[in-house]
């Protein structure tokens, strides 16, 4: 289940190849951008921490690397206290968002270089390196030089360089933000296929990227300000944001300032009203009857047409419309407050100053404290 | 229309064409000050006394004991100079580049400024402090109750090797600062995740990528030591003769031109030689993309 960042108590990991965060609090000159993150990514799976700059979330990253060391909290990867030991023991492999390959060495030599720095026999290098160049699709470049490669194939190095030592854990920092859009989606496709590939391999994925992170992670662990403000399943945390910044910043989010009138027994509903309409929607946070709080509604949960559980609805006004292609992105003024819809593209798509319905159903609305933020 | 656009095609050749003025122009500067004053040394070493072709000068500087000394001497102590610039150079470019401390832009600043002194400098600095009467040498025996100065290296070999290397030091330092800041950090961490310890990131990461910077610091630290005058006639070594001062001994207190032209000569092509050598070496490393060549 999706929860605040404040309650993400989580035991250390059980199995060989986890991470576990305990109270982790790491400071530059007293400064601390990293505080009191207790977080355990499971053996095998894809966590990805997502934040803006500043939020800690690559400190975090360098944390488990070794680069820097906690002011307090340990680290743990499997059932190994890796806290005070140096990056080369830890045992991981690391791709950064530049790629970090060494541009004297042909591109056999990246690869082979942790293999060699760990003096694997030469015939255990030459069969992995192999390997791991077939795995990312690139056994035809082993005799060229990074320069050579465009910035995909540069990646795609980096990963099986990184692959190539066998690590128990993969800490991937920001890797796909400076490639394209096309040539990221296609990566992103990869990287999913590379993990099923190798389903043992714990992930730690760094992005500001909200798309790749719902894309490619099992769970999401969202950070503000040096703080975890929420993790969870990435499906429940986009469905369910606890907070507000979640729903903000992991999607779009519209949020209505509802006030709540009751709240739903025996797992059904709560009422809240919005202005002078009633609505249903789902409560995971405690709140009292009468208090102030948001409902949040994702744009592509709102419709112009009554369909099956589409229980809700409320009034608005066109202010906008834009078409994107593949869809119509439609902005509404409801009782003042902005709200975005998100349609398939319409034969005829409301004019600016229509007034329309808009309708939602309970599952896809869900309430949240409005004074955390 | 104008006169160039009617009569001629852009970029053809016009026998008005003003750009062989701005190409003579230099050339002839340049000949007046450099090739025509070695033009006469050339010359002046292919000549006897009576101004008649010979190589009689000549195979007499060759066959002279002081001479294969002297050459000896130059290369030694450039050779050993440079050595020591380009280690002293790289472990000092290295601290500052990633050993973070506070003052170290200040130290290289400090630094620099050696460049701008006049080579003597070091060298009287150094009977100073190392000199028989100098400050360290006073001290030990003080401290020591000794009558004669216990340090004295710096009148010979040693003491020239040593004032070379503080004086050049900086010209090893400078691409080596630049190469260093442009290694990513990235590369080094990412190596150390890959299990590299520091002598295997030194030696294949941070190496390989000041090669470029070393050997044109070398080179140029090389080509400076071959020809340095005033430290070795400052220091006045025993018995140290290089070329620059077998020249200087040979046309001023000697009078003896011929024989100095064909040192001098000689000075010469080993300079253009090392020259080539540094042009050829950075060709191959990879200087062209450092845009050192």
């Amino acid at each position: 289940m999706a929860s605040d960042g404040g309650a993400a108590k989580a035991a250390p990991p059980t199995g060989s190849s986890g991470i576990g965060f305990e109270n982790v609090t790491v400071a530059y000159r007293g400064n601390a951008v990293l505080r009191d993150l207790t977080l355990a990514v499971e053996p095998g799976e894809i966590l990805a921490i997502i934040g803006p700059s500043g939020s800690g979330k690559t400190t975090a990253l360098r944390a488990v690397a070794g680069f820097v060391r906690p002011t307090e909290g340990r680290i743990r990867i499997g059932k190994r206290d890796v806290t005070d030991l140096p990056p080369h023991a830890r045992d991981l492999g690391m791709v950064v968002q530049n790629y970090a390959l060494f541009p004297h060495m042909r591109i056999e030599e990246n690869v082979a270089f942790g293999l060699r720095a760990r003096r694997a026999p030469e015939e255990t290098v030459r069969e992995r390196v192999k390997e791991c160049l077939r795995m990312v699709g690139m056994s035809a470049f082993m005799g060229r030089y990074p320069r050579e490669l465009s910035g995909g194939q540069q990646q795609r190095i980096a990963i099986a360089r990184a692959l190539a030592i066998r690590p128990i854990v993969l800490l991937l920092d920001e890797p796909l933000s400076a490639l394209d859009a096309q040539i990221r989606r296609n990566m992103l496709e990869e990287l999913g296929q590379l993990h099923r590939a190798l389903p043992e391999l714990t992930v730690l994925y760094v992005t500001h990227d909200q798309t790749e992170a719902l894309t490619l992670a099992d769970r999401i662990a969202i950070m503000r300000d040096g703080r975890l403000v929420a993790h969870g399943p990435s499906r429940e945390l986009y469905r369910s944001p606890p907070n507000r910044f979640t729903a903000e910043f992991l999607g779009r989010a519209n949020l209505l300032p509802v006030r709540m009138e009751s709240l739903g027994e025996g797992g059904g509903h709560a009422r809240v009203r919005f202005g002078e309409s009633p609505l249903l929607a789902q409560a995971k946070v405690q709140l009292q009857p009468g208090t102030s709080c948001l409902l949040c509604i994702r744009p592509h949960d709102l419709t112009l047409e009554r369909r099956g559980m589409n229980g809700n609805v409320i009034d608005a006004r066109v202010v906008s419309t834009l078409w994107q292609g593949d869809q119509l992105s439609i902005a509404v003024d409801a009782a003042g407050t902005m709200l975005r819809l998100a349609s398939h593209p319409l034969v005829e798509p409301p004019r600016v100053g229509d007034s329309l319905h808009l309708y939602f159903g309970p599952e896809a609305a869900t309430l949240i404290a409005e004074d955390v933020r | 229309m104008s006169v160039s656009a009617a009569g001629s095609k852009p970029g053809a050749a016009s026998p008005f064409d003003l750009r062989a003025f701005w190409i003579a122009a230099p050339l002839l500067v340049l000949a007046g000050c450099f090739f025509y004053p070695l033009s006469l040394i050339i010359g002046q070493a292919f000549r006897d006394d009576a101004g008649a072709f010979s190589l009689a000068t000549m195979a007499a500087v060759f066959g002279s004991t002081m001479f294969h000394e002297a050459i000896l001497h130059t290369i030694a102590i450039a050779l050993g100079a440079s050595a020591g610039c380009l280690a002293l150079g790289f472990v000092l470019a290295f601290v500052v580049s990633f050993v973070p401390f506070p003052g170290a832009s200040l130290l290289v600043r400090l630094i620099d400024t050696v460049i701008a002194l006049p080579t003597f400098l070091v060298a009287l600095a150094f009977t100073f402090l190392y000199g028989s009467a100098g400050i360290l040498n006073m001290s030990l025996m003080a401290a020591f109750n000794l009558h004669l100065p216990p340090v004295d290296f710096l009148y010979s070999a040693w003491g020239v090797i040593l004032a070379e290397v503080t004086v050049y030091t900086p010209f090893v330092m400078r691409p080596l600062l630049a190469a260093f800041s442009l290694i990513e950090t990235a590369q080094i961490e990412v190596a150390a995740s890959l299990g590299a310890g520091f002598w295997r990131i030194l030696r294949q990461i941070i190496l390989p990528a000041a090669l470029p910077a070393l050997l044109a610091g070398g080179s140029l630290c090389l080509l400076l030591t071959v020809n340095e005058f005033g430290i070795v006639l400052f220091i006045g070594a025993k018995g140290v003769i290089t070329l620059p001062l077998m020249i200087y001994d040979k046309a001023i207190q000697e009078f003896d031109y011929g024989t100095a032209c064909v040192i001098a000569l000689v000075n010469i092509l080993i300079s253009v030689g090392l020259y080539f050598l540094y042009r050829f070496t950075i060709g191959r490393v990879g200087g062209n993309r450092a845009g050192l060549v």
